[in-house]
């Protein structure tokens, strides 16, 4: 495969992923025999980004947000209702056969849950291996038994526990193992969803040491996907944050924590528990009412103002677009985008 | 060993002892500790050797030995433990030459349904809409027509010709898999939901890769289970054809012998009783072994 | 030392499960104590003892396989385990109450929730069927469910997550508990819901001065709610004491890393996070000496051969470490 043939149509400077107005809606039906539609759950509901090469876009939301459905679209085990996406130029829904297998190459993903990732009746050198056995022409034969031990290497394994069985291992190890399957193919994105949310304490850390260590050495590009906002702040340059199927706010990821000016942003932030007893009582409280509206019948305009202190008559008109705000230049989706002071010594003064 | 910033485990080539074991494993050792298992297994093996080797079990061949109306009915005595049936023939070789009839017709039937039902079931279960819309309602119409009843209509049908124990064993395997069907349906559909079906898609597997390499074994172990208790379903099934008359011909069977035997009853017992409690002992250690490897593993009884 | 007794207090608690594996030595001497009013953290990862603790106060163990091998534990100055199981469950359900991870499987999934909190004070304080719904009515309110009367005939699938978390620390307040055992429970939750719940249950117990014993993985719940907290590894405390005091100056090796290990938001990126080398030990197999030194990063010879005894630090704060002065002083 030529050099030519794998930039496409790519520019030096256009981005590696581009997402325009993707969606996805699934229908809620009733009946058994004869489903009738009853209405649409909008999972997703109009995401556009762009991913650089080498660069890591975290997506943080809080359940129901879409952000699960969202990875699922990019990786094409869902297709979208409308929006596009296109991978160094070309457009990965319209991919069929030979291409879209080509794109698996490119474009991976690790799971969440290192219990269920993994098949329980494969070895752990089957699994890693597997890409291999699906897209021969990335390994010969003779050459897998090695890579797949040189993964479990990089991976921080055993290369002879390569006969082991999954369940011989611990959470943070499958991950690991999850990990170098991504890893096999060499892609140039792998998408993270919550990788280390199963994970216990003390072990986050060492898994998210490894994601980043493979994206220095590998100049992989990474969507980091997760509801905890430090570990996002850690990994990522850019942050979106995601509600109802929307991104609300996105920027490089000091804005976002520093400079937010979406009040469900906000709310996040004050909501985070921080680990050190002395900023008890000096941070901002903001609790929000209420529960999260079903996706099936968001509210009119815009989907945060059921549970926003701030909202006023146009919020329930008018949409607001995401777009750079006065308060701040990453864009923001909120009339009344507004820095806030949330705690001790971030954020700029309020208005 | 030391530990790089990524975090090498430290004792790395140590087996992580509370991770969970395997279904299999915990399976087998719950099973290794209980006597049923190995009650059932032992009369299993006992059986189908009989079924294979008769010569092991009986110096006489019950297919070509002579019958003399002078033993009729005589009691067991030596060298003939099971004594003689009406028509003079000694007991113990037609029973021991009996098992191969009703195994093997066991054994293949439920070959065929296995095969019938794993297809049908994995394709109706992996793709769902309106493939598995059409093989449900295949299922339940086949479903609906009982067994035996079929068995003995198609049994008759072919009965003229002498094709030994194949149309029964056509028979009942083509009637008796929408049960198992159903089984690998519901073990399809459940193993298709899981991550490591979606992570396979990701990769780019294709449909029979998923089919066959993470589907097809993580839906195995309910299989087997109801294939052997349908084994044992199917070999007193095919004693009661024999004993109806419509089973296969000129082959010892249990279920002639106990169609002959309960004519005379009145007059001697031993002939009924043999081959009807070496069928019982066959088809209940069949249901036993099926019973008791389905509970060692269903993970909601630990 | 306070005058009065505390008002739970665990002594020396010895607990452990017989597997097919061998016998998993899930708590190893655990003494803690917490007065009325006072929020006292249990803090550890899984595997370290700290929700099966929980249970063996709240009773519901299941004795095959588990078994409490040793140990006291006082309520009101009465040890539980020395009394017969009907007085257990007579003092047990009107002092102490527990609220748990996943509402879901805690509550009854074919009975409305008004009926649920209703039937304990039916049982307990033999209310009749209306009185005891009334006062459900008035818990689920006090519980800030909206629209509580109409709600209190839903059934629990009908409630989002943190709605039920509320019915179920309803359920556990109706009989006005002194001590509430809240076990993970906003680990299923929205950071935002969780944030709702943790202000929900802080106003209560300062409303009823009763004592909460929390039990939690996350630092940053901790660090925000708890008055004391014990850090739990292997199935022993590790250190307690004021959470104040060992968040800023942690004396044990474990508590340190582990609070050096963690990401912080308020921080931008820097480089690699300070991780824990290796795993949890197996409970089947504790390493000997202390249970912690094959990941310990400042370990010393005597640390795999002796069990650190629990070293006093003053001001009710304690450190299982042969080195907790050093740790403490950062000298190690």
């Amino acid at each position: 495969m030529a050099a030519s043939e794998r930039t496409g149509t790519m520019r030096a400077d256009e981005p590696l992923l581009r997402v325009e107005n993707l969606a996805k809606h699934f229908p809620l039906t009733r009946g058994v025999l004869f489903r009738r539609q009853v209405g649409t759950v909008k999972a997703v509901d109009g995401v556009s980004f762009t991913l650089a090469r080498g660069e890591t876009l975290g997506i943080v939301g809080e359940s129901g947000c879409g952000k699960s459905t969202l990875a699922r679209l990019l990786v094409r085990l869902e297709e979208p209702t409308a929006g596009a996406a296109w991978f160094e130029g070309r457009n990965i829904f319209e991919m069929r056969g030979p291409e879209l297998r080509r794109l698996r190459r490119d474009l991976q993903m690790v799971m969440q849950d290192p219990y269920t990732s993994l098949n329980p009746r494969m070895t752990v050198g089957d699994i890693v291996g597997e890409p291999f056995e699906i897209h021969p022409e990335v390994a010969p034969k003779g050459s897998r038994r090695a890579r797949v031990q040189a993964l479990l290497e990089r991976v921080g394994l055993n290369p002879e526990h390569i006969s082991r069985y999954p369940h011989q291992f611990s959470g943070g190890q499958r991950q690991r193992i999850g990990i170098a399957r991504a890893l096999a193919l060499n892609p140039k994105v792998i998408i993270c969803d919550e990788p280390v949310s199963a994970l216990d304490v003390s072990i986050q850390a060492q898994v998210i040491n490894l994601l980043e260590e493979l994206q220095a050495d590998l100049g992989l590009a990474y969507i980091f996907i997760a509801h905890d906002l430090s570990v996002v702040r850690h990994i990522s340059d850019r942050v979106a944050v995601m509600y109802l199927g929307r991104f609300v706010e996105t920027g490089v990821e000091e804005a976002i924590y520093e400079r937010a000016t979406h009040p469900y942003t906000q709310a996040l932030l004050s909501a985070v528990p921080v680990p050190d007893p002395k900023v008890r009582g000096t941070r901002r409280v903001i609790r929000l009412e209420g529960d999260v509206p079903s996706p099936a019948d968001p509210p009119s305009g815009c989907r945060f103002r059921t549970r926003c202190w701030k909202a006023q008559e146009i919020c329930a008109l008018e949409e607001p677009a995401l777009m750079p705000r006065d308060a701040d230049p990453h864009p923001s989706a909120c009339h009344f985008a507004e820095t806030l002071e949330i705690a001790e010594g971030s954020g700029a003064q309020e208005g | 060993m030391s530990s790089t910033g990524a975090g090498l485990p430290v004792a790395d080539d140590m087996l992580v002892a509370e991770a969970p074991r395997s279904l299999s494993r915990d399976a087998w050792d719950e099973l290794k500790r209980r006597p049923i298992f190995w009650l059932a297994a032992a009369l299993v093996v006992l059986m189908v050797l009989m079924a294979a080797f008769p010569g092991l079990f009986s110096a006489v061949d019950a297919r070509t030995a002579p019958c003399s109306l002078a033993d009729s009915l005589r009691p067991p005595g030596p060298g003939h433990p099971f004594g003689f049936d009406k028509q003079g023939c000694d007991i113990y070789s037609r029973v021991i030459y009996g098992a191969r009839s009703s195994v093997l017709v066991g054994v293949f039937s439920t070959l065929i349904t296995g095969i019938v039902a794993l297809v049908i079931g994995m394709l109706a279960g992996y793709f769902g809409g309106w493939v598995d819309a059409v093989l449900a309602r295949g299922i339940d119409i086949v479903l609906g027509i009982p067994p035996l009843l079929g068995a003995i209509v198609v049994a008759k049908a072919l009965s003229g010709q002498d094709l030994g124990i194949w149309p029964v064993v056509l028979a009942l395997g083509l009637l008796g898999w929408p049960t198992a069907a159903r089984v690998i349906r519901s073990s399809v559909i459940a193993a298709r939901h899981q991550e490591y079906v979606s992570a396979a898609r990701v990769l780019g597997a294709g449909h029979l890769r998923i089919m066959l390499r993470h589907i097809l074994p993580n839906a195995m172990a309910p299989l087997v289970v109801v294939l052997t208790i349908l084994l044992g379903q199917f070999i007193a099934y095919e004693a009661t054809l024999s004993f109806l008359g419509v089973g296969p011909r000129n082959v010892i069977s249990w279920g002639v012998d106990i169609a002959e035997a309960q004519r005379w009853i009145r007059e001697a017992s031993y002939p009924l009783l043999f081959p009807a409690g070496f069928l019982t002992a066959t088809v209940l250690a069949f249901i036993m072994l099926g019973d008791v490897v389905r509970d060692a593993f269903d993970p909601r009884l630990k | 030392m306070t005058a009065a007794p505390p008002l739970l207090s665990v002594e020396d608690l010895f607990v452990s499960f017989h597997t097919r594996d061998g016998v998993a030595r899930v708590i190893n001497g655990v003494s803690l104590q917490v007065d009325a009013g006072e929020s006292l953290a249990i803090l550890g990862e899984s595997g370290s003892g700290k929700s099966v603790t929980a249970q063996a106060i709240m009773g519901i163990l299941d004795v095959p396989p588990a078994r409490i091998d040793g140990g006291r534990i006082l309520y009101q100055g009465r040890d539980l385990l020395a009394i017969d199981e009907r007085e257990r469950r007579a003092v047990r359900g009107a002092g102490i109450a527990m609220v748990f991870q996943d509402a879901l499987s805690a509550l009854n999934p074919v009975f409305p929730v008004g009926w649920q909190i209703a039937e304990s004070l039916r049982v307990h304080e033999g209310l009749s069927k209306p009185e005891a719904h009334e006062r459900a009515v008035r818990l689920m309110e006090r519980v800030r469910i909206p629209a509580a009367r109409a709600r209190a005939r839903d059934y629990p699938h009908q409630f989002s997550g943190g709605m039920r978390q509320r019915v179920m620390i309803a359920m556990a307040l109706a009989l006005n508990p002194r001590v509430l055992i809240a076990d993970e429970p906003t680990t299923a939750l929205d950071v935002t819901v969780q944030a709702q719940i943790m202000d929900l249950l802080a106003e209560l117990q300062h409303d009823t001065g009763m004592a909460l014993i929390l039990i939690t993985h996350d630092l940053g719940v901790v660090a925000s709610v708890a008055d004391r907290i014990a850090v739990m590894y292997a199935g022993r405390i590790v250190e307690h004491g004021d959470v104040h005091a060992i968040y800023e100056r942690p004396a044990h090796p474990y508590t340190r890393a582990l609070i050096e290990s963690i990401p912080r938001y308020g921080r931008s990126r820097g480089g690699p996070l300070r991780a824990i080398e290796g795993l949890p030990p197996s409970l089947t197999r504790i390493p000997p000496g202390c249970p912690f030194h094959p990941r310990c990063p400042v370990r010393q010879d005597i640390c795999s051969a002796e069990v650190p005894p629990d070293i006093e630090l003053g001001e009710r704060r304690v450190s299982a470490c042969h080195f907790a002065r050093e740790v403490l002083n950062g000298r190690l």
